[in-house]
């Protein structure tokens, strides 16, 4: 299927720096032997690069893969249907973050849940859940927390002060993944296409430029960290771009503004007080990730709804459509038009598979900025 | 839509540990929580993230992303420029 895509940067003063980038990174293209993919690991940067036609203005050996960097894309079916129980649940108020309401598990969304009476609240900061813990004493609030480095501290951020304050009716429920553990996964497998990565921004505030370290020496694998706006992806594709030309693998950090190597230690420190790593985490189409999620450590079970409420949750994992190429797609297989069902049986508004969940996923960006409407 | 406008810290509560600050016009108010105590002061510019403050930035680096947005922005309608700037530290899904 051919995909036109809009071109907004046309419309912006910014057009002459970004149209400076795409000459420079076609004449350094065009001296490559090969072409390169590059992957855009996180689900803001999929979202720039679709919504300013970035993919249009480069060279043809210049390719995209988009990454699992969408925490709600990444989320299984099972554990959307652990959210979906503890709702269900008379006395208990379900708290959660952004487009995780509206994701289909196999007995339907948490919309689906609190059409059918559950009380479920969106929440645009965790510290808003304990104001809804006061106001219900008699209520039980539980946590969905999710997310990659960048939301684990504000889940820490919530347990301390729950625990300061001696709240008695919060509980949580732990998704928090991680981004290092997926993109390894990634590049374990022999058929994977992937060549560099566009490192993503905010986890990388929190966490630091460090954590990308293991990828250009273990795994001969240029990495660059990049801001959100369209100008730092043109710029971080040009780094790429260059250190392939100059036969440079290397780490390094476009978006100085806001990316130091150790990243936010104050909120690295509150995260390990509260959380270990799992031993393993199941990303929604990319399957068992050694490490790639993080729980809450024992002595905080009094406060972990996984564990209490383990006799109502489902323990068998659920697998996604047949037809879905998700998994492919993430790997960079598979654009979101090969999907057979892309925009037809799939569409955000009824999606199959993760990637057209949440707007950040691929899947999803193709369908909305795509002109496939 | 997920930008990440820089904000310019207006007030400081120490008692709370939050403190008020100004997004292209919009004012609202960021947990201190994750950072250093005595770090953040009036007048820095700072990254926030579903009301968090993450991180202190430069100011010239602040105003030369803060020229950019306003440029993103004046491309897009009223209604969807005022949306964009209350969901910037909002990636949909507190996103990676
Ligand atoms: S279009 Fe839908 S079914 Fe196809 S790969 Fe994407 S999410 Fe999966």
């Amino acid at each position: 299927m051919a995909l036109e895509l809009k071109n907004l940067y046309d419309d912006f003063r910014d057009a002459a720096t970004i149209k400076a980038y795409a000459k420079i990174i076609s004449e350094d293209a065009a001296k490559l032997d090969r072409a390169i993919n590059i992957m855009e690991v996180c689900g803001g940067h999929t979202h720039t690069i679709m919504k300013y036609g970035i993919l249009q203005l480069l060279p043809q050996n210049i390719k995209f893969v988009h990454g699992p960097g969408c925490p709600v894309c990444v989320m299984p079916k099972e554990r959307i249907d652990h959210a979906y129980a503890l709702a269900m649940q008379e006395d208990v108020i379900l708290v959660t973050l952004g487009d995780m309401i509206k994701v289909p598990g196999s007995k339907g969304s948490l919309q689906d849940a609190r059409s059918r009476g559950a009380d479920v609240r969106f929440v645009y900061s965790p510290l808003d859940t304990l104001k809804i813990a006061c106001e219900n004493p008699t209520k039980k609030i539980i946590f969905f927390a999710i997310g990659f480095e960048t939301t684990t501290p504000m889940s820490a951020a919530l347990l301390d002060a729950v625990i300061k304050q001696k709240i008695p009716n919060i509980l949580f429920h732990i998704n928090h993944v991680t981004v290092p553990e997926a993109m390894e996964l990634l590049l374990s497998d022999a058929e994977c296409k992937i060549d560099a990565f566009l490192g993503p921004s905010h986890v990388s505030v929190i966490s630091g430029s460090k954590i990308y370290e293991p990828f250009p020496v273990k795994w001969g694998k240029p990495v660059v960290v990049s801001g959100f706006e369209p100008v730092d992806v043109m710029e971080s594709i040009s780094m790429i771009v260059k250190q392939f030309l100059e036969k440079r693998c290397e780490l390094e950090v476009q978006y100085k503004r806001a990316v130091k190597r150790e990243g936010n230690l104050n909120a690295q420190k509150l995260v390990d007080k509260y959380f270990q790593k799992a031993a393993h985490f199941r990303f929604r189409g990319l399957g068992d990730i050694p490490g790639g999620g993080l729980e809450l450590r024992e002595e905080f079970d009094a406060y972990n709804a996984e564990k209490i409420h383990a006799d109502i949750l489902p323990h068998e994992p659920i697998n996604d459509h047949k037809l879905c190429i998700c998994g492919e797609i993430l790997k960079g297989k598979a654009t979101p038009p090969q999907c057979s069902i892309f925009g037809t049986a799939c569409k955000p508004s009824s999606p199959v598979g993760s990637c057209m969940v949440s707007s950040e996923g691929a899947c999803a960006a193709y369908y909305k900025y795509g002109n496939l409407v | 839509m997920c930008l990440s406008i820089p904000s310019k810290v207006t007030k400081i509560d120490k008692a709370n540990k939050t403190a008020t600050v100004d997004t292209m016009g919009v004012s609202r108010e960021a947990s201190l929580d994750l950072m250093e105590e005595g770090s953040v002061n009036i007048g820095d510019y700072v990254l926030i993230h579903i009301g968090f403050i993450m991180n202190k930035i430069d100011e010239e680096d602040a105003m030369a992303s803060i020229e950019t947005y306003k440029e993103i922005l004046s491309i897009m309608d009223e209604e969807e420029c005022a949306r964009a700037i209350e969901e910037s530290d909002n990636c949909p899904n507190g996103g990676a």
